[in-house]
């Protein structure tokens, strides 16, 4: 790989050893990509902190939390000392909820461990923005904008919702990032990466978000990590979609980027989102590939009791939360159920001061934040069966926790919750 | 004698192919090849605990591919892939080397902090060579992959 003379300087040193260790990584993982060069990043959203017993035991044992983030962040073996980031670095949710921790069964031990962990990470310059969706709370790149973003639901968004350019990145490469303002030139930073390479064709109305989700999760199934380019839409979607549906199409495929004819910034038209390549196949997607897909989706459904209802992944708009209240306002979560519902922790202001938090609280609900059940791995005690708004969170809560899921609209999740029955077909 | 001829047959049964590819990760390992023609997904897809595949619908759920040579399309799924697999070195319980087609970032950071020998760019696709339970060698410095048959009766 080219490197500047800057680059070298880095990797020889000159910025000391954990900046040092940080362009090793990005050398050997833009070697590993085939990459030739470099590219200049000031946006990074990762991981930094360390919210898990097996964390906490490599800390005491190996040195601390300096031991934690040259291992994890920088994969190096040395332990270097933290230093402070160069780029805008913005952190990502967390392992669990810092406000709840009784509720998710996290011990006072392992909380008092994580605050220091998050005040580490504040005295670095990371924002504590403790969000999957940081293009909700701060962070919205622009168009063109070089990014260095973990969460495939926040990539997806910012390549194909916003056209700003970043590839998945993991916590070592965020982390390498945030040190260096550098990041492999590879995949979605460059032209070429970002064509349509495939067509999809909506031939039904897909309107609501539940519809979008099951769009999403139709196509990633299909498309995998390739850019398909979207005719046939008809009303436009809002954020609260394109969230969902990317975040779907990140977790049965691969999805990275999409182009959305007439919607998104690099799709004016087809023949831009194509940039020259020809559609390899384009594939329908009519009122039997979503029936399909919902029947895919809660293939592993049985029982109809639900114990738990989640929403928010990923992280509820304040628009969500909005609808949720009015769902929810004069009704009570069903005494054998539990409704949590994740938002941002900035987001989470706005409803109290919306009164949305209380109409929640009011009816047995919880408005938590920072991380969700999946990434916690945390359910009310004895939860079989869940009901959720969102694919994703329908694909990998089954696998995770071994549950039953059942997938729908918000509005018959908020009913599952109030009577303790899944009700929907 | 019956001692030669059980050898002659091993070694008609012992085929061994050779394929091509690119380094990915540097290094040289061997061991029994795991075999998979669907992506594997790291955060939510796999166990790092006890190195296993979770994933609902897939192909290799409850295997194990600790110690194994994995042989597999690519990587999808979340952000976490190297996470996971960063986990499972410490944890030993990652693959031994990587043989994949379908270069992602994902796949690329995954086996880099995995430290084991990966390769990809091959020169014929070893996801219709290689069989679950052949013996495989990987010299990713070499970008050379000597696949050994399983000896199989019959």
């Amino acid at each position: 790989m080219r490197l500047t003379d800057e680059e070298k300087a880095m990797r020889d040193g000159r910025d000391g050893a954990a900046v040092a260790k940080a362009m090793d990584l990005l050398v050997r993982y833009g070697e590993a990509l085939g990459a030739e060069a470099l590219v200049e990043t000031r946006n990074v959203c990762g991981t930094v902190s360390a919210t898990t017993p097996f964390l906490r035991d490599f800390a005491l044992q190996k040195g601390g939390l300096d031991a934690v983030f040259s291992e994890f962040n920088l994969d190096s073996q040395d332990v270097v000392a933290t230093p402070k980031v160069k780029a805008f670095s913005s952190h990502l949710q967390l392992g669990f909820d810092p406000h709840h921790p009784k509720e998710m069964g996290v011990s006072e031990e392992i909380v008092q461990f994580y605050k220091r962990s998050e005040a580490a990470a504040a005295k670095m310059g990371v924002q504590i923005l403790n969000t999957c969706t940081p293009y909700q709370v701060g962070n919205v790149p622009t168009r063109g904008e070089h990014l260095a973003w973990m969460e495939s639901s926040a990539v997806v968004y910012a390549n194909s919702a916003l056209g700003a350019r970043t590839n998945t990145e993991g916590r070592e490469s965020t982390s390498c990032a945030m040190l260096t303002c550098r990041i492999p030139d590879w995949g979605f930073h460059r032209d070429e990466g970002r064509r349509g390479t495939l067509g999809v064709h909506m031939d039904i109305p897909v309107e609501s978000v539940e519809d979008w989700g099951l769009f999403g999760y139709w196509m990633g199934d299909w498309v995998q990590e390739r850019v398909p380019v979207i005719t046939g839409v008809g009303q436009v979607p809002n954020l609260p979609k394109l969230k969902h549906f990317g975040a779907a199409a990140s977790s049965s495929g691969g999805v990275e980027m999409y182009h959305l004819v007439g919607v998104t910034p690099e799709a004016n038209t087809a023949q831009q989102a194509f940039g020259g390549n020809r559609a390899g196949e384009t594939r329908h997607y009519g009122a039997r590939e979503r029936a399909a897909t919902l029947e895919r989706i809660n293939a592993n459904g049985t029982d109809r009791k639900v114990d738990y209802v989640m929403l928010g992944c990923p992280h509820y708009t304040i628009e969500q939360i909005w609808e949720a209240a009015q769902l929810l306002e004069g009704r009570k979560v069903h005494a054998d159920s539990a409704l949590w519902i994740f938002t941002p922790r900035a987001i989470k202001e706005i409803a109290n001061r919306n009164g949305y938090t209380q109409i929640i609280e009011a009816a047995g609900g919880k408005l938590m934040t920072d991380s969700c059940s999946a990434m916690s791995r945390a359910v009310p005690p004895g939860t079989q069966v869940v009901a959720l708004d969102s694919a994703k969170q329908a694909h990998y809560l089954p696998a995770i926790l071994g549950l039953q899921a059942w997938f729908g609209t918000t509005a018959q999740c908020i009913d599952a919750a109030c009577t303790g029955q899944w009700n929907a077909a | 004698m019956n001692t030669a001829t059980s050898t002659e047959r091993a070694a008609a049964a012992a085929e061994t192919i050779v394929i091509r590819g690119r380094c990915v990760v540097p290094g040289m390992a061997e061991g029994e090849a795991l075999v998979t023609t669907q992506p594997i997904s790291g955060w939510g897809g796999v166990d790092p605990r006890n190195g296993t595949v979770i994933e609902t619908r897939h192909e290799l759920r409850g295997l194990s591919f600790a110690g194994k040579v994995l042989v597999f399309p690519g990587a999808k799924g979340s952000s976490g892939w190297s996470a996971q697999f960063h986990v499972a070195r410490l944890m030993g319980t990652a693959p031994a080397a990587w043989l994949f087609n379908q270069m992602t970032t994902k796949v690329a950071l995954g086996t880099v902090v995995s430290h084991a020998p990966a390769m990809t760019d091959f020169d014929r696709d070893p996801l219709t060579l290689i069989r679950t339970g052949d013996w495989v060698k990987v010299d990713a410095d070499n970008g050379v992959v000597t696949i050994t048959r399983r000896f199989e009766r019959g």
